[in-house]
């Protein structure tokens, strides 16, 4: 068997969801045999992988440094294999801007959107096109973190004077934001596990207004229904999106793409989640279940792809 | 719809109070307040580091000596003698006396709360806090389903006009609350102490109407300046003010001692609330305790505890002063451990946090201090657990970013150079216990803006 170093925590906003998932996939690891080395990602990382000495390294990471390629870019260096998406899809993934660019130009329907950068509104006046993007956009407008992986920073405007401030929050967390056109509908999470998607999982909100970073992970305020009871041939039109974008964007052994699914039957992509949340409430894991695959084979076939993807 | 219950493991089980359990978006940001590189002016902690190491070995080593089994053993429910004599002097300091039949020794201050409350809550009941209120109640109140009431609050601590103007409005839909929850001294997070005036007719009040006030006061003792008002359990005696005490703030946190009085009938149900949670207070915490005010010098640590902080309050005062923008407002507390601070209404604190850990360092998002979403702008800031250079430097992050955000909302709205980008240059209006907290009408503003 292997030994596993399991990367967890870090300076990310999402640390404690990523200690949550850590602590799941290590349980799952040793009852499939392994040999569990648990790191929190910290200052001292290179020298306990080196101390480690581990088979192959288990990322159960999100957000800043975990799912935006960093600690990919490291292991690569240090030559030792690790579970998910390679350097190149965590970076398009993890920027929300350029996965949409990219989306956009496969023909992959997303919500319409403008990026900007801060520097844009503080050198160049971009606040003077703010206007013209509201009228094109139509409110409520969703304003968001280009790189934030939950749903912290993002904010609904509902008229123009609450733009300003909604940036401003947007800003708290990245130097780059989006303004997106509001999709009201269905919230739907298609996870990929080894280039297949699983059942699509829909996450119905009991009575928050919206769908809010404490709901996502908090067990008993959001109803989630796999598989998702959906018109005839959406799900598979949804599924088809979903790996349609993991492969755009490079994804390798697992994913979750989240879509929305308005009134009118038509279905967007919203992101890509590289390191999806693999603790009790998370959409992959229960999907997975759903498709009739446990945590621990779910855990197993995702260590399995490092294993066999291995670098020369 | 079953499918869902079947995939979310455990969820069927869960009993509905654990629904509105809120864990925040805040309890995650916290979690990374706590690596070493990180400033935390967000912390409620005591400097435990000023306790001298040979009196808790002299107290341990004379438990040992005399008290070895007794220490190990349980204890009564309602806690020792020993201990309740301990509070005597303690109360007493403050110009208190009760009957040590109407005290329970508590585990910590925080269980006072968690069990007043299952003593007097059905889920639906309305308790009355302050607004901005202890973020650590607020669990509380949403663990038993208590309808809460949040009242304003001005330099003067609680509006207790507007207090009565809340219980008119109850009376008239037919709800009664069941008790007010105050922090009347040096209130967190506020940081502002109730008026004498106000305490009387509080007291008043709740003659009048029959209702239980719950008088929360870890701070008392912590006092920088000035003369303290009598207690509301001094000036009540006792017959609607229930009275919440702790060790945590005037000796340590870590020992878990506090202490409930109320009225016997409340004190018996209190009582049989204790038995079932947990028993009894750790007789070992409480014999330390016993042994540490023995040797007598129990004011000498406060009283070094007080020019401490004192000094890191002036520190936190001068450096808001020295580089927040003008346009944001702070308290200025006579004591306790924390300042409340008010910026522009544009600025989302929570969001704003996340943005200052990034220059390492934290403080508490204003909307744990209150259940309607309210108090996004403001911020709970802690002096005490800090030395004065981290507390200088950890406001200079804070102001850097929260000055970055005021130019970019300059910015964003066309107001370049907004003028609130420069530093307040005037000083606080001398012989003012505060600076000005917001106004019911610019709070209600506020909440409907956001």
């Amino acid at each position: 068997m292997s030994r596993v170093a399991v990367l967890k925590g870090g300076r990310s906003l999402e640390r404690q969801v990523s200690l949550r998932s850590g602590a799941r996939v290590e349980d799952a690891l040793k009852r499939l045999d392994h040999e569990v080395v648990p790191i929190d990602v910290a200052l001292d990382l290179i020298r306990r992988l080196r101390e480690a000495e581990p088979d192959v390294a288990f990322i159960a990471m999100h957000g800043r440094d975990g799912e935006d390629g960093t600690v990919q870019e490291l292991l690569e260096i240090l030559g030792i294999p690790y579970t998910g998406s390679g350097v190149l899809a965590c970076v398009r993934a993890m920027d929300k801007v350029l996965a949409k660019h990219l989306m956009v130009e496969e023909g992959i329907p997303t919500p319409e959107f403008f990026a900007f950068n801060e520097t844009a509104f503080r050198e160049l006046g971009a606040a003077e096109a703010l206007p013209a993007i509201e009228e094109r956009l139509e409110f409520p407008i969703v304003v968001k973190p280009s790189s934030q992986g939950s749903a912290l920073g993002i904010k609904f405007a509902r008229r123009p004077a609450d733009v300003p401030a909604a940036l401003v929050s947007a800003f708290s967390y990245d130097s780059r934001v989006l303004l997106e056109r509001h999709v009201d509908g269905r919230d739907l999470a298609v996870s990929i596990l080894d280039g297949e998607a699983l059942p699509v999982v829909e996450a119905v909100p009991r009575d928050e207004e919206f769908y809010d970073f404490e709901a996502r992970y908090e067990i008993g305020r959001t109803d989630f229904v796999c598989p998702a009871e959906l018109p005839a041939g959406v799900t598979e039109q949804a599924q088809e999106l979903a790996l349609r974008t993991y492969r755009l964007l490079g994804c390798s052994a697992f994913a979750r793409v989240d879509l929305m699914l308005d009134a009118g039957g038509e279905l967007t992509v919203l992101e890509a989640n590289p390191i999806p949340g693999l603790t009790e409430t998370s959409l992959l894991p229960q999907a997975a279940e759903a498709a009739g695959i446990s945590f621990d084979e779910l855990v197993g076939r995702i260590l399995e792809l490092a294993l066999t993807r291995a670098p020369a | 719809m079953s499918v869902s219950r079947d995939l979310e493991r455990y969820a069927g089980l869960f009993a509905s109070r654990t629904k509105v359990m809120k864990s925040s978006a805040m309890r995650d940001l916290m979690a990374v307040t706590a690596r070493p590189e990180v400033i935390s002016l967000a912390g409620g902690l005591p400097d435990t580091s000023t306790f001298p190491p040979d009196t808790f070995a002299a107290v341990a080593q004379r438990i040992a000596a005399e008290s070895c089994a007794r220490a190990l053993q349980y204890g009564p429910t309602e806690g020792l003698d020993e201990t309740k004599a301990c509070i005597a002097a303690v109360m007493g300091a403050e110009g208190m006396r009760a009957d040590p039949e109407d005290v329970v020794v508590t585990t910590g201050g925080q269980q006072v709360i968690d069990l007043v409350t299952k003593t007097l809550i059905d889920p639906g009941d309305v308790v009355i806090a302050e607004g901005p209120t202890y973020p650590g109640a607020v669990p509380v109140f949403s663990t038993y389903q208590a309808n809460v009431v949040q009242v304003d609050m001005d330099a003067d601590g609680m509006r207790v006009d507007l207090l009565e103007e809340t219980l008119d409005r109850l009376e008239r839909d037919g709800r009664r609350p069941k008790f007010v929850y105050t922090v009347p001294s040096f209130q967190n997070p506020a940081g502002v102490t109730m008026s004498l005036p106000r305490r009387r007719r509080l007291v008043e009040v709740a003659h009048e109407r029959e209702l239980l006030v719950l008088e929360d006061n870890p701070y008392g003792l912590l006092r920088y300046e000035g003369d303290p008002p009598p207690p509301l359990y001094a000036l009540d005696g006792g017959v609607y003010v229930m009275y919440l005490g702790t060790f945590s703030k005037i000796l340590s946190p870590g020992i878990r001692l506090g202490w409930v009085v109320a009225p016997p009938p409340v004190i018996e149900k209190i009582n049989l609330g204790k038995q079932a949670t947990d028993l009894c207070t750790s007789t070992l915490s409480q014999l330390m305790v016993q042994a540490y005010f023995e040797r007598g010098r129990w004011r000498d640590y406060v009283d070094s505890l007080t020019a401490v902080y004192r000094t890191r309050r002036d520190t936190m005062l001068d450096s808001l002063a020295d580089h927040f923008p003008r346009q944001a407002e702070w308290t200025r507390p006579a004591g306790g451990l924390f300042i409340w601070a008010t910026l522009p209404d544009f600025i989302d604190t929570t969001d704003l946090l996340a943005r200052a850990l990034r220059d390492n360092v934290a403080f508490v998002p204003g909307e744990a201090a209150f259940l309607d979403g309210r108090g996004r702008s403001s911020m709970r800031l802690n002096f005490s657990g800090c030395d004065e250079d981290s507390i200088r430097e950890g406001i200079r992050r804070i102001a850097e970013v929260v000055t970055e955000q005021v130019e970019l909302y300059g910015t964003l709205t066309g107001e370049h150079r907004s003028p609130a980008a420069t530093a307040r240059t005037e000083p606080p209006s001398p012989g003012a216990e505060v600076l000005r907290m917001p106004t019911p009408a610019e709070r209600e503003r506020r909440a409907e803006e956001s």
